[in-house]
């Protein structure tokens, strides 16, 4: 994740309380995804940003994902995401995003 | 329980996968507030 995103979420974790922040992806790959997601939970796994050695712990999903997908309204999604999402490994996604959150997500 | 609504959502897209402003106009609609976005290029 780039030095400065990783700053501002540090920032705004630490402004509105870590339990209060959702981080939400649009990674093209699981495994991209799954480094974005260590990073803003267990910290950066470069260890070259703001967030090395910081475990913020946060919810983290990808915009794709059914828990997400649900809560958002169906034609809007339809018509900023679908176009996308049919060529994304969603399941790819999915299954690592959800093994980050399992291992190192302090606040779902 | 809700993931979206009430909370404060960061946004981090990626120009080849789904851009900010995609995502940004999906979790408003879930009650969400975003404090930032921002789209990555990993090229």
């Amino acid at each position: 994740m780039d030095l400065e995103n990783q700053k501002r979420v540090k920032e705004i974790a630490e402004e509105n309380g870590p339990e209060n922040v959702v981080v939400i992806l649009g990674a093209a790959e699981g495994e991209a995804a799954g480094l974005a997601a260590e990073t803003v939970t267990a910290g950066d796994p470069t260890y070259a940003g703001p967030l090395a050695g910081v475990q913020l712990g946060l919810g983290v999903y990808h915009i794709c994902e059914s828990e997400i997908k649900d809560e958002v309204d169906a034609d809007v999604y339809d018509e900023q995401i679908s176009m996308m999402e049919m060529v994304l490994d969603v399941d790819d996604i999915a299954s690592e995003m959800s093994s980050i959150r399992e291992q190192f997500c302090k606040y779902m | 329980m809700a993931i979206l609504n009430g909370k404060k959502v960061v946004i981090i897209g990626d120009r080849d996968g789904i851009p900010g402003p995609a995502i940004e106009e999906c979790v408003k609609t879930a009650g969400a507030e975003v404090v930032f976005s921002s789209t990555e290029c990993f090229v």
